[in-house]
């Protein structure tokens, strides 16, 4: 298999104040293309802020990180949002749909970034509904969606554009467990069958056991054991 | 670069239909703008009607003798000597072998102005025989005109409407004597539509201002005769002190008092857009704060902060273009082609209709667009600037 991801001696700070905050000090990692890992790690210790490094929406002080055999941590702020656009899907905790847009709209959203016609944007829009199942609810707005179907929604919209890769903030810290597990089963079968590399931040050890292998993190630092794997 | 176009549309679109979400303060922001142009536009075509109807008052071919640097017809002087030399000027038209001339006499009268139900004062305008055929866009509507040597006098279509007690059969009493209005003249567009006009004989005599002339009228016989006829005045000795110019040139230079209205206007107008402005930059810098989410996943998700910048801007431009239309509407059924009066040249009531010109409407939607534009702008930088991390699109 090959990297979809290295990350060598990545150094993350922040200044608050006078004040410096060191999340990651000297960080290598790698993900393999078609992983599916879970992070786990107590509040504050930086899992947000690597996701953030992975998805191009941060950057690095110091170090590399390659993506499918590319730098991209020397990207300028406009290339990273394109590199963005092309390879990166994202799912959030809170959905983060445009309330006022229906749930096609949603997903359609990342293909106003591309080139296709309106008629490919729709055709990709409904093959992305019917892969989470919505295929019915393609009319209506988030608001008169259930928490996981809003979840679904923007799975929808995070794989439209056929990315490599997906990221997800706590994507089942606010559903109930039935639903998480339908929405961790949805992800699951992303990576399986569509051979979409996810990574996953989670609290919840339930949904990490979803994942291929489950690393934590604590204090900017992974258990080196388990990165070995 | 389409898929820029696509993403601003889609973001302006966000931005625009989730206005309802902040209602009250779009539509404030919509009301001050429109306050605003309302105001702007007030003044400006009260100071267009009023340029346009003193412009419009003079003719090309007719010679207006005052005094050298009086500025109204008031403080101006012209003897009934000059009056005499002037009339066999070079170039001076003949109507039944009698020079075409009128020696002028300016009184101020008061009158009851109906709309504010106060007194006001109105010019009382004697003329010569020939004063009305000096004129030729006036026209007597109704009665006659005067007859020389009477108490008689005609009255302005324009100061009947705005002036009490002035209607046609009408006696009024005026400083001491009884005056019969005999007939009603129309003069569209001009300052005389605000004047009474009688024999001038008889108001010198009546005011107690006898052969008290202040201008002359000289009928030419064509605009090129103005000219000449000025040479000649000037090279005569006993017209010294006289000023000659074209009564269109006379009443163009009267017509720079409208200049205090076009201050005004701004003066007034960017008082107000400044107010109106900070509406604007209100109510965007809140629907940037509202969307900030919103933004950060359109950000997050590939949209550039250019699209998150014009959204902004576009939304900001709409809003004040909705204003400035609702304040064009408000001038155009407000008081577009209304007739009002103000003080005019010579301390009188001017009557005149407030004309909104395509130019003024168009002064009114750029500066619509300035306040959107300005608005807009610093809400848009910081809708572009907003940082595309996962945190902040948690909120
Ligand atoms: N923009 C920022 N400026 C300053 N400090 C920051 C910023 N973002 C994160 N931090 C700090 O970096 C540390 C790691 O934050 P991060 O959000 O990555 O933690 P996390 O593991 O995702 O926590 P949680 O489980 O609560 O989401 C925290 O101490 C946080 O306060
Ligand atoms: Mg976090």
């Amino acid at each position: 298999m090959t990297d979809l991801f290295r990350l060598t001696d990545v150094e993350k700070s922040y200044t608050r104040g006078k004040e410096k905050i060191s999340i990651f000090d000297k960080l290598t990692m790698r993900i393999e293309e078609g992983d599916f890992v879970a992070i786990m790690g107590p509040s504050g210790s930086g899992k947000t802020t690597l996701l953030n490094l992975l998805g191009g929406t941060d950057k690095a002080n110091k170090g590399e990180i390659e993506f499918d055999g590319k730098r991209i941590d020397n990207l300028s702020e406009g290339q990273l949002t394109a590199w963005r656009a092309a390879n990166v899907g994202f799912i959030f905790q809170f959905y983060n749909l445009m309330p006022i847009l229906t749930a096609a709209q949603n997903v359609e959203l990342p293909l106003l970034l591309t080139k296709l016609s309106p008629k490919k944007r729709r055709d990709n829009v409904a093959t992305a509904l019917k892969i989470v199942g919505l295929e019915d609810r393609a009319k209506h707005r988030p608001r008169e969606m259930s928490g996981g179907q809003q979840q679904r929604i923007a799975i929808a919209r995070a794989i439209v554009s056929d990315p490599k890769l997906l990221l997800c903030d706590e994507p089942t810290g606010d559903l109930d467990r039935t639903t998480a597990d339908e929405i961790l089963g949805t992800l699951q079968v992303l990576n399986r069958d569509l051979g979409k590399t996810i990574i996953m931040v989670t609290h919840d050890a339930q949904a990490a056991k979803y994942a291929k292998r489950t690393l934590h993190l604590d204090k900017g630092h992974f258990v080196e054991s388990e990165l070995a794997a | 670069m389409a898929s820029l176009l696509n993403q601003i549309g889609a973001v302006t679109a966000l931005n625009v239909r989730s206005i309802p979400q902040r209602a009250w303060m779009s539509i404030a922001s919509i009301v001050a703008v429109a306050l605003t142009i309302a105001v702007l536009l007030f003044f400006l075509a009260l100071a267009q009607g009023l340029t346009r109807t003193v412009e419009g008052s003079g003719s090309d071919d007719v010679a207006m003798v005052i005094r050298s640097g009086s500025n109204a017809e008031l403080n101006s002087v012209v003897s009934r000597d000059q009056l005499t030399i002037l009339s066999s000027g070079p170039g001076v038209m003949q109507r039944a072998s009698r020079p075409l001339a009128s020696g002028e006499l300016l009184v101020i009268v008061d009158g009851l102005k109906r709309s504010t139900n106060t007194k006001a004062n109105m010019p009382f305008r004697g003329i010569g025989a020939e004063g009305l055929a000096l004129r030729r866009g006036v026209t007597i509507t109704q009665g006659r005109m005067f007859s020389p040597g009477s108490n008689e006098i005609v009255v302005g279509a324009g100061l009947i409407r705005e002036f009490a007690g002035f209607g046609f059969g009408e006696t009024v009493r005026i400083r001491g004597s009884d005056w019969k209005i005999v007939g009603v003249f129309e003069a569209p567009g001009t300052v005389f539509e605000s004047e009474l006009w009688a024999d001038v004989a008889v108001t010198q005599s009546l005011f107690n201002r006898p052969n008290a002339y202040q201008t002359m009228r000289v009928q030419l016989a064509s605009p090129e005769a103005v000219a000449p006829f000025k040479t000649w005045a000037d090279a005569d000795p006993r017209l010294q002190g006289l000023e000659i110019l074209s009564e269109r040139a006379y009443y163009a230079r009267q017509a720079s008092q409208s200049n205090q209205f076009i201050v005004i206007a701004w003066v007034l107008g960017i008082l107000m857009a400044i107010g109106a402005l900070a509406g604007a930059v209100n109510t965007m810098y809140s629907s940037v704060a509202t969307r900030s989410a919103e933004i950060a996943t359109l950000r997050i998700i590939g949209f550039s902060g250019w699209a998150a910048f014009f959204g902004t801007m576009v939304e900001a431009l709409a809003l004040s273009m909705m204003g400035g239309i609702l304040g064009i509407l408000i001038a155009f059924v407000a008081f577009n082609g209304r007739t009002t009066s103000t003080l005019g040249s010579g301390f009188t009531q001017l009557v005149f209709k407030f004309d909104l010109s395509p130019p003024i409407v168009i002064t009114a939607i750029v500066m619509a667009m300035v306040i959107g534009f300005v608005g807009g702008f610093f809400p848009g930088i910081r809708a572009a600037r907003q940082r595309p991390q996962l945190e902040l699109a948690a909120q």
